[in-house]
This record gives structure tokens, sequence and C-alpha cells, in this order.
């Protein structure tokens, strides 16, 4: 199928409209009503906008490890959590500025991702699973037990000393959203750059078949756990972002909880399409801040019980629409629009085809075999 | 000529995507036992497996002339085909009786027929099968299959690592089997085969290669190397 | 000396709770190879329940204990088989579906408990005979604990005798072993499925309304955090294996309180650590089939 250089470079030129829309909206007087609580310059609303986008990143992450590598963990969060954790601990016991500070958490989120990827890999499937949501319940322990360091049940609050003033306070909400837009345009650049490159195409071929990657002579393991701890890395990344707009972490930044969170999102929103995975980040942000809200309003209210508790509850409803997902679309709200317009254009290339990724490897490597 | 018992049609199969069997075509008559040859990786167990449905499997086949490719296994059991598996899978954990009974399925199971092939297993009625030696956990397998009034028995390598007096005892019960039952033989031990086979299909690279008598098959000493890899005299 | 049979019996009553909400995680497992997210939920609901019903007849007396108890088994059953019945038997053989199906389940039940009975958790009261305690070699053990034991080892007992001596026990024993075997007898495993669901909500279901006199309050969560520990004792014992889930359960709750007595409070954590090493070591758990 002959690609126009057109037909190839929209895709980037759509993404880079819609960075700069998305990089405008705080100067910007536009309402969302229902959906956002004020008009886009409000400060509540870049909070809303700038949660967003941090989970999106988080989805994203995920999505790189269970979409492209096909590796079900549960234990995601404990990543997300170094990275927050790993901040408000470094600025408040270390009083490291900003900067510095910044990368010594996401060097910790590294460590910690290799030490048990590595820990964890040596099992497959769902024991795999198990082994991370160890780990992501001791991160848990650890974090609530040891409230001299990270605070215990209460949380971290977030140390401003070494945090540059105009990422303080309501009135710079718009830095911190600027600052999670470009979070979540690097993991989104960082996840793009994975898919596309060898590494993403072994770990996806080795999702599809483990056994014939390895008879091509390659080691699919090294390549999974690589993907494993780009999507720690990211996923820290997304942590710090996440501490310095809530101005402070919790545990529930660790634990299970949070990963089934994030795995919510990213089925709800297709596995193995990183735009899903925007989507379903999006989405599961804007049902949790917003629905109490909605809930209050009269309509709702006058419900009968029956109808009114499980309508308050945004993670009820999540539930629901990610076992209706799972079971009846199980490609999500993306994968479905892509089936969809496939059927439209009644065309099939390869990508989420079966075999697909594992042919797409073999061409790389026959390619390469040709032309040194 | 009575029709036969076992009709496959361009029958395919797969194991995790990968196809095991490419295209298979053949019949099984009423009557008899039908060897299955060829060479290790052919494609013999899988073809069982597929007509079974233990595999995933697209084609025809008819058990006495009504389809049963779109059932699930318990199902295609049910409508009379026993089956003696490969590696014997019998359940370690749960005793010779318990084993049996498990296999039974109508109101009066043939469990005088059975207890008179194989006296040993009534000895051994609470032992645990995984305590059971090669050839007894065999009787075990092949008991199972014969204690309901099956139309058809799908039979695979039933002496693979017994040794020779096992195997005879073995071969004896199948063939005093083969008198109510026909019978679907996959074996690579060619004295068993010569010694129990009426006809015989040959599988090479997914496909059916030869149908024809198995003592004529097995006389043919460059047929034999060239389809089965081994020459007819040697003992497996 | 009082300090160490008081931590090894507790550890033992804790581990009964264990076993009694592994043990339907463990037969669903090694028969359906379905880990099942939602057994938490059914736990919840069963207290919630059985809180329900022991409010309507009476709390201190042990009519209304016991009838909470009947009653939690009985919500776990029907709960666990509905599930099987509508959620898991559609995706039948697709593993990690059933799996993500199980966990949108108890997303979606625990926002729904929060929704119907709030987010605090709710004291709750008992027979008091309960909240007293009995001297054992110097040791005051709370009466709760014995509930627990005997509660585990009758469900032990039945769990046992349904397995060795019925029918439908030998099917489960010789799925859990060949389940594809099973089918090529001409046996359809699946109805043997729903049976082993039920089964696995209805212990869940005693061990909700236990867990919730164990721990003197209800709450919408109360089934995720013992649920963890379930995972833990049944992989630990071997997935299948309800010997190796009984043994599992004492030995970690034992472990646990032993680490939390004398090594300051670390029982969750090296109960974890536990779960990593023996992932790691030996996969099949203490009594589990090799791989």
């Amino acid at each position: 199928m002959r690609t126009t250089r057109f037909s190839r470079l929209l895709p980037f030129v759509v993404g880079a409209v819609v960075v700069v829309v998305l990089a405008l909206l705080p100067m910007l007087n536009l309402s969302l009503p229902g959906i956002l609580p004020g008009p886009t310059y409000t400060p509540g609303s870049l909070a809303l906008m700038s949660l967003c986008m941090v989970f999106a990143a988080l989805a994203l992450s995920y999505n790189l490890l269970l979409g492209t590598a096909g590796m079900l963990s549960f234990g995601h969060a404990l990543y997300f959590g170094a990275g927050a954790y790993g901040l408000g601990i470094v600025l408040e016991a270390a009083e490291l500025p900003l900067v510095p500070g910044v990368f010594a958490a996401l060097l910790g989120g590294i460590v910690i991702a290799v030490v048990t990827g590595a820990v964890a890999m040596r099992v497959n499937g769902i024991p795999f699973a198990m082994v991370t949501l160890a780990f992501a319940q001791a991160g848990s322990v650890l974090v609530r037990r040891n409230q001299a360091i990270t605070g215990g049940e209460e949380g971290l609050g977030l140390n401003t000393d070494g945090v540059p003033d105009w990422l303080v306070g309501v009135v710079n909400t718009r830095n911190l959203y600027w600052i999670s837009l470009a979070v979540v345009v690097l993991v989104y650049l960082i996840v793009l750059w994975v898919d596309r490159s060898r590494l993403g195409h072994l770990a996806a071929a080795a999702r599809e078949n483990d056994l014939r990657v390895r008879v091509l002579g390659l080691h699919p393991a090294r390549a999974k756990l690589m993907v494993f701890v780009i999507a720690g890395l990211c996923a820290s990344l997304a942590g710090i972002a996440y501490l310095l707009l809530q101005s402070g972490t919790q545990p529930s930044a660790v634990g299970a909880d949070l990963t089934i969170t994030v795995l919510v999102m990213v089925v709800l929103g297709g596995v193995g399409f990183r735009w899903g995975a925007i989507v379903g980040g999006v989405l599961y942000t804007i049902l949790d801040q917003r629905l109490t809200v909605l809930a209050r309003a009269d309509g709702i209210q006058q419900l009968p019980d029956v109808l009114r508790v499980p309508l308050s509850e945004p993670l009820f409803i999540l539930g629901v629409l990610f076992i209706l997902v799972v079971m009846f679309l199980p490609g999500g709200i993306a994968g479905t629009v892509d089936a969809w317009m496939r059927r439209r254009r009644g065309t099939r290339d390869s990508g989420m085809q079966e075999g697909g990724a594992l042919d797409a490897l073999e061409q790389q490597i026959d390619r390469q075999a040709v032309a040194p | 000529m009575t029709a036969p018992i076992l009709q496959v049609r361009n029958l395919r199969a797969f194991i995790a995507g990968q196809q095991v069997v490419e295209d298979v075509t053949f019949d099984v008559p009423a009557t008899g036992i039908t060897a299955v040859l060829g060479r290790n990786g052919a494609g013999k167990t899988s073809t069982l497996r597929g007509i079974l449905g233990l595999i995933s499997r697209k084609g025809e086949v008819l058990l006495d002339g009504e389809r049963i490719d779109g059932l699930s296994t318990h199902r295609i059991v049910q409508r009379g085909v026993g089956y003696v598996p490969e590696d014997r899978d019998v359940f370690a954990g749960l005793t010779v009786a318990e084993n049996l009974a498990l296999a039974e399925r109508q109101r009066e199971p043939r469990r005088d027929f059975v207890a008179q092939l194989f006296p040993d297993l009534v000895a051994r009625r609470d032992q645990r099968a995984g305590t059971l030696s090669g050839g007894q956990q065999q009787m075990v397998s092949v008991a199972r299959a014969l204690l309901n009034d099956n139309r058809l028995l799908l039979v695979d390598e039933p002496t693979k690592g017994l040794a020779p007096k096992i195997v005879t005892e073995v071969s004896d019960a199948l063939a005093e089997a083969a008198r109510i039952v026909p019978m679907l033989l996959v074996e690579q031990n060619l004295d068993v085969v010569r010694r129990l086979a009426d006809q015989a299909i040959v599988i090479a690279d997914g496909r059916v290669a030869l149908v024809g008598r198995a003592s004529e098959i097995l006389d043919d000493a460059d047929l034999t190397r060239r389809l089965l890899g081994v020459s007819a005299e040697e003992h497996v | 000396m009082s300090t160490l049979i008081l931590t090894l019996i507790i550890g033992l009553g804790l581990g009964a709770l264990y076993f009694l909400v592994a043990s339907g995680l463990s037969l669903i497992y090694g028969l359906m190879h379905v880990l099942n997210f939602a057994h938490g939920a059914f736990l919840t609901l069963s207290a919630f329940v059985g809180w329900a019903v022991a409010q309507a007849v009476g709390v201190t007396g042990w009519g209304g204990f016991l009838l909470s108890i009947l009653v939690g088994a009985v919500v776990g059953a029907i709960f666990a088989a509905l599930t099987e019945l509508l959620l898991i038997r559609p995706l039948y053989e697709r593993h990690i579906e059933q799996v993500l199906v199980t966990v949108g389940l108890s997303f979606a039940a625990v926002a729904l408990f929060e929704g119907i009975w709030g987010t605090d958790p709710i004291t709750i009261a008992g027979p008091p005979w309960l909240s007293r305690t009995t001297e054992v070699l110097g040791a005051s053990i709370p009466n709760k604990y014995w509930v627990l034991i005997i509660a585990a080892g009758l469900v032990l007992a039945g769990l046992v005798l349904f397995l060795k001596k019925t029918r439908y026990g030998m099917i489960i024993r010789a799925g859990v072993e060949n389940r594809a075997m099973v089918t090529a007898l001409g046996i359809d495993v699946r109805r043997s499925f729903t049976l082993v669901f039920a089964i696995g909500g209805a212990a869940a279901g005693i061990g909700g309304v236990l867990a919730m006199h164990a721990l003197t309050y209800v709450s919408a969560h109360m089934g995720s955090t013992l649920l963890i520990f379930a995972f833990i004792v049944t992989v630990v014992g071997g997935l299948g294996s309800l010997t190796g889930a009984a043994i599992a359960s004492v030995l970690v709750a034992v472990m646990q309180q032993v680490a939390n007595t004398y090594l300051g409070g670390t029982g969750d954590f090296i109960v974890v650590i536990l779960l990593a090493v023996v992932l790691l070591v030996r996969p099949a758990g203490l009594m589990g089939k090799r791989a």
C-alpha cells in the first residue's frame, strides 16, 4: 500500500496542532459545562485538566507494558508512587532544589523498576501478575508504616522550599498545567518511539509468540525488561507531576488499587492503542472528579435510590463499563472505533492483526541482513 | 460394505495458532482396527485430538453420518467416542476405582468385560493411580474407554514406553476389544500394527500420504522407510 | 511464654480466616485457572447482609450469630454462582479476560457497597462471649479466635468429605489435575465450574461474617484487604490444592503474627516477601503440581 508523504505526516501535524491548542487553553475562555467546573482559564478547570493529563501519561505507560509487551502487571502504581514519594522525600529530607530532586526521583524509579522487573520476570503470566501485586503491596505497606519518612497514612506534603515560586500556589496553576502537558507529551513521545523501534517490535512479537522470537536468535526477555523499565520510568515521571500538582501525595498512590484503576483506564480506552490510553485516562479522571458533583444535580437526586446510588458512584459506573467492554468490546473505545474505521475503509493493514508484530519483526531483520 | 463409522473431510487443526494438521481426509471402517502411521511430528496425535475437538479445528467430521466437528469434546464423547490418550492421562490422585467410575456414562457399564480383560486392575482398585506402573496405567486408560458402549475408539500410542511383555498384554486387550468396537489406532510399534491392524492410513507433513491394507504397506520396505522413517524390521 | 502462646493461637485463628477465604480461591484457580478478584466482594456482601440479619434477630444472641453465618454462606454462594454464570462462563477459555472481568466486578461492587453503606466502617456487636477471653497457659485468648478455628475446621472437613465422597467432588479433583481429560471422558466440566464458584463463595461468606466479628466492624473495603492475604496463601500453598491452602494459611498467619509481635510490626511486609520468595523458588507453591 503506497502511502503518500502527506498521509504519513498527517498524524504528526494533527498531533502538533492538538498540543498547541491544549497549550493555549489556559489563556482562552472556553467552557465545557458539566465537564469542567469553569472556563478553561480558571484554576479549578486547569487543575482538573492537569490531573487528566497526569493520568493519561500513567495510562500511556501502562499501555506500553500491557498493550505492546503483553505483560499484565498489578504493581505498576509502585513506580508512580516511587516518583511522587521519591521527589517528595528528596525535597523534604535532602533539601535539594527541584531539578536535581526530579532526577533523583527518576533514578530511584528506574532502580526500583529494574530490580522488581528482573525478579518478577522469572515467572510469566498469572504468577508474574501476582509477584508484581506483591511488590506493590510491599511498597504500600512500607509507605504506610514509615511515618517519619513518608508521612504514613496521612500522606506526604510537598516541601515547597526547593520548588521555584512559579510552581507553587493556586495562582500558578497554569504553570503546573503546562508542566503536566509537557509530561504527557514527553511520555507519549517515549512510548511512540518504543513502539516504532526494534525494541518495541521485539517485545510485541514476544507477546504474540515467545518461542518463535527465541528461535530467531533474539532475546525477548531482555527486550521485555527494557520495556518494563521504560514503562516504570514514564510512570515515575507522571508521579512527579502528580506530586507537584497535588502539592502532596498519599499512600493510595502506591498500592494495587491504583494499578487496577489504571488497568481499568487502559482497557476501557483500548489496549494497544496509544490514544485509547489517553482517552481512558481522561475519561476516568473526569468521571471520578466530576460525577459526584453532577450527582448532586436535581435530576439525579429525584431518582429512586436503586438508580441514584449506583449513578452517584463514579467507580461503579466505570466498573460496569469495564465489565461490558471486556465481555463485548474487547478492543475498548479505541479498538471499536479502529475496527469500525477499518471496515469503512475496507483495508486491512498490519499492526494489531494476528502475527502482525512477528511479521514486522522478521521483515525488519531481513532488511537489515540484506542492506548492512 | 457397511458405511464407515467415521468420515474425516479436509480436517485442519491448530495449536496456539500454529497449524499442525494441514488437510486430512480419510474414512474409518465400521469394524476392525485402522492404524494411523507416520513419522514423529507428522500430525497423527493432532489428528485424533482434532477429531475430538481437544484442539482447534476446521473441516468436516462425521460419526456414523452425523456431523460432530462443531461439537464440544464432551458432547462428541457422549455420542460414543472413547479416547485412550498418548501418555495415558490417568488421574494420579484418584484411585483405580475412581478413575474407572469417572468414565462410566451409562447405567449398566461393562464392568464385567473390563474386569475380565484386566484382572490386575480389580485387585488394585483402591490403589492411587499415580503409584501404578506405566503398563498398569495403560490398562486403566484402555479400560476407561471400554466401560461404555462406544461406537468408535480413538487410541493413541498405547504401547509407548512399555516393556515387551506389557506390550503383548496391551495388544491382546486391544485385539479382544476390537471384536466389539472399531478403533482408530495411532501406533509407532510396527509389530503391534502388523498384528492388530486391518487398514492403515499413513500421514506425512500433516496430510494423508497413503491408505491401504496394513500388511501390504508394512511389507513394502522402501515405502516404510520413506514414509515412516524406520525399517519394518526394527522394533520401536 | 504467654506472649508466644497468644501470638501462636491468634496466628492460628487468623490462619483459619485466611483459609476460609483462600479455600474457594484455590479450588477455583485449580479447576478453572481463573484468578477470582471478586472473591473479596463475595465476602464483603455476605458480611453486610449477615450483619443486617443479626440486627433483625438480635445481635447479642447466639441465634442471631449462627443465622448470620448461615445467611452469609448462602449469600456468598449465590453471588458467586451468578458471577460464574453471567460473567465467567461466556468468556470460556479466555483466562485473561476472565481475570479482568472479576477485577471489574470487584471494582464496581466495592463502589456500590460504598454507595449503599457508606465509606466509614460500621461497628458491629455480637454475643458477649466473643469479646471475652479464655485463659490458656497464662495467655488470655480472645474467644472470637476459637470460633474462627472451629469454623475453619468444619469447613475444611466438609470440603474434604465433599471432594472424596461425591461424584462432583471426584470430577473436581480430576479436573484440577487434567481438565481436558475430564471432558474427554464425556463430562461437562462447566457445571462443576459453577459448583466450585458457589462453594468458594459460601466459604468466603462464612469467612466474611466471622471476619466482621474478629475486626468488630464491617466496611466496603474489608474484602480487598483480606483478599490480598488469601491470594498469598493460595499461591504459597499451591494453586488448586486444598491441603496446601490449609497449611499455607496457618504458616502465613503465624509468620505474620510472630513478625508483628517480635519484629516490630513488620508482619505484612514479611508475608509479601514470603510470597515473592515462594514464587521465585518454587512457583508451584508448597503442594501445587509442577507446571
